[in-house]
Formats: structure tokens, sequence, C-alpha cells
């Protein structure tokens, strides 16, 4: 069985404690607050004002310049303040907040269950409906998808990767999508290829989801998709992540930075953004909703939503029921999750699950000397040294960091996942890349200005 | 009580292993060796264990406590790793007090002047034990109160020594007669030497055990005994081969401190390089050294002297086996 070529763990994936809770769609939240950030790129321009009516479906943030996403109203009802708000982070963001009245929706929009297979829509229209819909990246990257469709001239798509990995641990969103919404994952698939203009089309799963293979694999023969296949994969983290995905299923690596997948061929989407452009190509439903998984060890409850963006992350954890005492709130899983420190934070794009671990799951062992095991090294999918990464951000020697291809880092997490001496060195290394990144992007302006 | 959130950059969850876990690891893993020594040296195998291990604990505490003013490391238990390595390195009847001088070298010099565990450039037993060949040369290599009937280690391979090459360019090996020697026994424990190098059956049990528990790979002591086998086929072959051809290579594996050094010694994490190019290169460094001493050297041994030099060029193997950026060819 394949999968990607050097580094990796083998985290417990947790997914027993949600993945037989098939996807309940979440009662209508009174009130959401769309950040106009909610995807890589340029934030949206709020293009309602305080007062306004708006209707299910009505783009109330208007994406700027290519790389950027509209923002849609995921419900009905009345535009109560256009400000900054706090996002899931802490940081103050603009924000559209509406209140909810009934559930009125465009007309334009296809709201009968029944499911559309055919496209005859040329590349382009397809890709423009796309970017209309505000559709971005749903694995958790919110890297706005048609930007990613859109080849640039002299490449050509070989293949569409389909990514069904979910490598997370607990995460089962994609889970779920791909056992109840498997039609309109394979249909969107189709318009992918369709888009990139490709025959082919893998979707690779991991093998502790047998049940997902098995049932893509039945539908597929039963109406007969043409093209496309299921490619089980051997379960290690991080699968999920474009580069290491690519070549477990292809082969091929992708060049480092800046190099894109388009070089070897490759256009990755994720299985929830294949639901998301299917209902927006076939059915002219932009992105307002998505399946959220709420999961935990200690939870009262775990659920598969189907949930409207802005509802509020505490509406979401308080039907889970939090448990008493230390606990961590993560928008994502444990291994790329980012921490939750404001509750009252909205349900973004990019949020595929809300794990709760309690203190004593998160807690961080005392930091111990490096030993120079090299167990980091082992680990790492992408070839780097992460105890020399860590310890050049700790010294802020920027130039050797940037020798040591820090900014190759897809910050996994494998290295502080494993360092027995529980080295914080994704911390550092991020710190690293980051400040990297800002001097090669300098570097760069300047050197255009010349 | 309420709920109370607290939060952190990723990643949320560790695997669970320990700096800890992995020196006891070590620590059990050289236990059947120690056992099967005391059984056919006798205690003082113990007493001389326990000395060493007593002594490089207590100096860390107390270098760490008093001269670096920092808290105590010896939880980590390393220290007594190192302890027992140095004991294995030492003939069964050196007097205590120079066990203790072994133990103040291994820690003092070998490891807390570098900054402690992880920062020092030289396996701190091995250190130790250099210190002591070179200060105490013979009390370092009286094997007279061992097995009596068992010829030491270091007797035969000194027996190899005078290789020279004769008119024809051919390897002539020193006055060695290698269809005398019992290897089965050697293999069991039934030699003079060390007194943790001799149970080779149990230094290998153990290795297999770190292997199993993923705490060394088997790069650096395939690359290190391959080396030393191939270099030793190729001494055979060039004085005439027949059964030198395996009796060589055999004798060169289970004489001295070859298994020990290996499989112990030369995979200490500090002092080995990270990656697994690098492993191989350092090892097979390592078995050519080691080779060339014995049969050319000064010394019986050059296992340690092989280990010591190729310490030392870790961080040049380092430098130029960095692993391989994903993307590149």
């Amino acid at each position: 069985m394949r999968t990607f070529p050097i580094g990796g763990i083998h985290p417990h994936d947790n997914k027993e404690w949600s993945k037989d809770k098939a996807i309940e769609v979440l009662e209508l939240p009174d009130e959401v607050k769309l950040p106009m950030v909610q995807h890589i790129g340029a934030p949206a321009t709020p293009i309602v004002q305080k007062g306004d009516k708006v209707l299910v479906g009505q783009v109330v943030g208007q994406s700027v310049g290519f790389v950027s996403a509209n923002i849609h109203s995921p419900v009905s009802g009345t535009v109560t303040n256009v400000d900054m708000f706090p996002n899931g982070q802490g940081q103050r963001r603009m924000m559209v907040v509406i209140k909810r009245e009934g559930d009125e929706w465009l007309e334009t929009i296809d709201r009968t269950p029944d499911h559309k297979r055919e496209c005859k829509l040329e590349p382009k229209e397809i890709i423009a409906k796309i970017k209309d819909a505000g559709i971005v990246g749903l694995g958790g990257a919110q890297f706005p998808t048609h930007v990613k469709l859109s080849i640039p001239d002299g490449q050509k798509a070989e293949v569409v990767v389909i990514n069904g990995v979910e490598c997370e641990p607990y995460l089962t969103s994609d889970y779920r999508t791909m056992l109840e919404r498997a039609e309109m994952v394979l249909t969107g698939t189709e318009i992918v290829m369709r888009a990139v203009g490709v025959e082919r089309a893998v979707i690779g799963v991991e093998n502790n989801k047998p049940d997902a293979i098995k049932h893509l694999r039945e539908v597929i023969a039963r109406d007969g998709y043409r093209g496309i296949e299921v490619m089980p994969l051997k379960m290690r983290y991080p699968q999920g992540g474009e580069k290491q995905l690519i070549a477990a299923v292809t082969g091929r690596q992708v060049p480092p930075p800046p190099a894109l997948p388009i070089s070897v061929g490759a256009v990755v989407c994720n299985v929830s953004t294949c639901v998301a452009i299917y209902e927006a190509v076939q059915k002219n439903k932009p992105l307002i909703e998505r399946v959220v998984t709420v999961t935990g060890k200690h939870l009262k409850t775990t659920h598969n939503y189907l949930a409207r963006f802005g509802t509020s992350v505490s509406r979401l954890f308080e039907l889970a029921g939090i448990p008493e005492g230390d606990v961590k709130l993560l928008n994502g899983g444990p291994m790329m999750g980012r921490s939750v420190v404001d509750i009252t934070a909205p349900l973004i794009k990019g949020c595929s699950g809300l794990t709760v671990i309690t203190g004593e799951e998160a807690a961080r062992g005392k930091e111990l000397s490096c030993i120079k095991c090299g167990k980091c090294v082992e680990v790492c999918p992408m070839g780097l040294e992460p105890y020399i990464l860590s310890k050049l951000a700790k010294l802020q020697k920027w130039d050797m960091a940037e020798e040591h291809n820090t900014v190759d880092c897809i910050e996994c997490g494998c290295c502080s996942y494993t360092c027995p001496s529980y080295l914080p060195l994704l911390d550092y290394i991020r710190i690293g890349k980051q400040t990297v990144s800002t001097i090669v992007r300098a570097r760069a302006a300047a050197n255009n200005k010349r | 009580m309420a709920t109370r959130l607290f939060a952190a950059p990723s990643p949320h969850i560790h695997g669970g292993e320990k700096t800890r876990r992995i020196m006891l690891d070590v620590i059990l893993a050289l236990v059947p060796a120690l056992a099967v020594s005391t059984y056919i040296m006798g205690w003082r195998v113990l007493l001389v264990t326990a000395v060493a291990v007593a002594g490089c604990v207590v100096f860390e505490y107390l270098i760490g406590r008093i001269l670096l003013k920092r808290g105590s490391t010896i939880g980590d238990l390393s220290a007594i790793v190192t302890g027992m390595l140095l004991a294995f390195n030492l003939p069964v009847g050196i007097p205590w007090w120079i066990v203790l001088v072994g133990a103040l070298v291994a820690i003092g010099i070998g490891k807390m002047t570098f900054g402690g565990l992880g920062c020092n450039p030289f396996n701190p037993a091995l250190t130790g034990r250099i210190f002591l060949l070179i200060a105490y040369p013979v009390q370092m290599t009286d094997w007279t109160t061992n097995v009596p009937d068992a010829l030491s280690g270091s007797t035969m391979l000194a027996d190899v020594k005078g290789s020279t090459y004769d008119a024809a360019g051919n390897i002539v090996l020193g006055n060695l007669n290698l269809d005398n020697i019992d290897f089965m026994g050697m293999f069991g424990g039934h030699m003079n030497g060390s007194l943790g190098e001799i149970a080779s059956l149990a230094l290998v049990l153990g290795a297999l055990y770190l292997l199993w528990r993923k705490v060394i790979s088997w790069h650096i002591p395939v690359a290190v005994l391959g080396t030393m086998v191939v270099f030793a086929l190729c001494v055979a072959l060039s004085v005439g081969g027949g059964a030198l051809c395996y009796q060589l290579p055999l004798f060169h594996i289970l004489a001295g401190g070859a298994l020990l050094g290996a499989l112990f010694m030369a995979t200490d994490y500090s002092t080995s390089p990270m990656t697994h190019k690098g492993m191989l290169i350092y090892g097979v460094g390592i078995g050519l050294l080691t080779m060339i001493i014995r049969l050319w050297g000064a010394y019986p041994e050059g296992m340690s002297f092989a280990i010591f030099i190729m310490n030392a060029a870790t961080p040049l193997i380092n430098k130029y086996c960095r692993p391989k950026r994903f993307g590149t060819k």
C-alpha cells in the first residue's frame, strides 16, 4: 500500500469518538458573525450596511482581486453591525453581524434534493461559478479554489487528486461526507476534472476508513463515474498534507517553494471542497455551510453537524457539553488545530472540526536539553532538520535558517510530537519561518523595484 | 469546578516518548551482559559497576548543583548509563579508586564541561576509559583475576599484531593461530577482557531489545561490524584464505570490545550523526580505524580510539550528510 516517501508519525487516530455519528443539520443560529477574511489572500469588502435586509446566499463581502473570496450570508435577516470583533485566536477582524429572521433563500438557488450530475459548462464558466460561490479549500488551508483551478499558462494538469485522507486525529467530517455525500463528492470531482481538463482523478483515503473506500468504490461502479479511482493509503500522519498526498498518490514530489503542485501536473481538492463545488456549479448554491465535527474524549456527546457559517463556536461546544476543569478548545484537530481563546468567535470556512482535549492530554512536558537523538530529523516529512531550525530561530540567525530551508516547513508538528526532551521545536520554527518568509518577500520586492 | 480555557500553539499532543525512558531502555539492555559477566567473573563485576554508577551520579549531581548552580539533572538517568558503560570498559580486578577517577573524568570532563547531556562531543564513558588507559596502563590491562583458562581478548588481539607485508606485497599475520580458538565459547562469554565486553550473546540480545524499542537504528552497528568483517576477510584472503576466511572475521567481531563498542558505545546519540547516511559513514569509519589500530597500531584494541576519533568527525559528517530535502533529487 502506498504512502508518502519520508518522515511521518503514527498518532492514535481517535476517530472512534465521532465516526459513527451521522451528519445532523444544526439548528439555525439566531445571529451570525461573518469575518471578511475566511481565506488566504485579500480580505473581502463588506457591501452591506447596518439595517440592510439579506437573504440566504446573498453576497455580503465582495472579494478584492484574484486571490480573495466572496462571503455570503448563511441566513436571512437584518444586518445589525459591521465592525471589528475577535476571531477564535482573539484577533480583531472586520465582521458582518446578521440577526436571523426566518430562512429565506435567494431564488436562484436550487434547493431540490435531486442529484444533478450532468455538467456541460466550459472550464471558464465552472471556475467563474466557483469564484462567485466563495469556495476555499475546506481541508483547513482556506486557499481560494478558483485560483487553484486556474492553470497558469504553459503548465498542464495531468491528474486531479482528491484529498479524503483526513489524517488529523479525531476529525471525522470528511469521513462522514464520503459516506453520506459520496455522489456529491464524485460529481464535484468530475466537475474539477472538467475544469482543469484531465481524464483521471484519484481519491486518496487512508486505510483506517475501509467503509469510506468501499462505499466510494460502490458508487463509482454503480453510477459509472469514469476515470475516478479510489486509492487506499497506508495510515500515516501528515498524509493529508498536499505535497505528501501528491507524492503518495503519484510518486512525484513537488519541488521546494515557490513551486506549486501543478509543476508535477497535480491539482488537489479536499472531498468537502468537492461537495461545495458540486453545490455551487450544479445548484447555484454558494458556500454557506459545512460539515463540522465536534469531538473529544470527555465530551457528553460528539457530533458531525452540518452547520451554517457564522454560528458561534460557543453554541457548538455547549451542545457537546464541555467538561469541567482545564480544557483546550481546538479549531481543528490536535496536531495542527489552533487554540480557541475566544468562544464568541464564529464558525468559519476552514474549520473541519472542533476538538476538546483536557489539560492533562494537552499538558506540555518539562523542557529538557536536546540529546541529538535525531528523531525529529527522522519524522520530518519535508526532509528538514528541526533541531537546527529551532535553534537558529532561537538565536535569531535568520540567514542560516533560510539556508536550512526553514520556509519548506509545513508546520505539521511531527518534530514536537516526537521529541523525547519535550522541546517546543515547532514553536520556534514557526517564528523562524514567518520571519524568513517576510525577509524573502521584502528582498524580492526590492529586487523588482530595481 | 468551572471550565478553564487554556491555549498554546500546535501540536497539542505528544507521542509520549521521554529521554528518561530511552535511558531506562539502555540500562535494561545492558542488564543481560552484566548478569552473564557476573556469572562468569564473579561478584566483583557488580561492585565495579556499582562504584562506577554511584560515582557518575554523585559527580553529576555535585557538579550541577555546586559548580553550575542549576537544578539536578540526574533524574534523566543518563549518568547511570555512563556509569554502566564505563564499568563495562574496565577490567574486573581494577582498584575501586581508579573506577572513581574514571567516573570523575567521564562526567566532569567528558560531559558536564560541555554543558551536560546532549552537549558533549565525545562519549563520556569512553573519555573516562581512555584517560584511565593512558594514566593507569598496568591496572587497566591486568586480566589475571579473571577466568583462568581463557585467553583475554586483548591477549589474542595482541597476537595479530606485527602483521606486516612480505616482499610480494601480501599481508603476513602475526603469531596468531585461530585453529585453537573456541568461537562458541567466546560467543557465550568464555573469554577474558573488560567486564562488559565478554558476554557477546547477551550484548547482542540487549541491542536487539534497543532495536525493537527503536532506541537505536541498525545503521551504526551494521556499518561498524560489516566494515570489520569485510576488512578481516580481505586480510584473510591476502594471507592465503582457507579456513581463515571465516575465522578471522569472526574472531575480530568476538574479541575485545567490538560488540560493546558497535552496539552500545558508537550508538550514543549526542556523539553520533543525525541522519542514516551520516550514521553509515560514521560506522564505516569506526570499523576501518578499529581494524587498522588492531593490526598495526600501538594498542592491542582499537575500538575505543576509533569511536573517539569518529566522535570528533560527527559535526563534520552532520554538515555534509543532511537529510534529502523534499522535492529535490
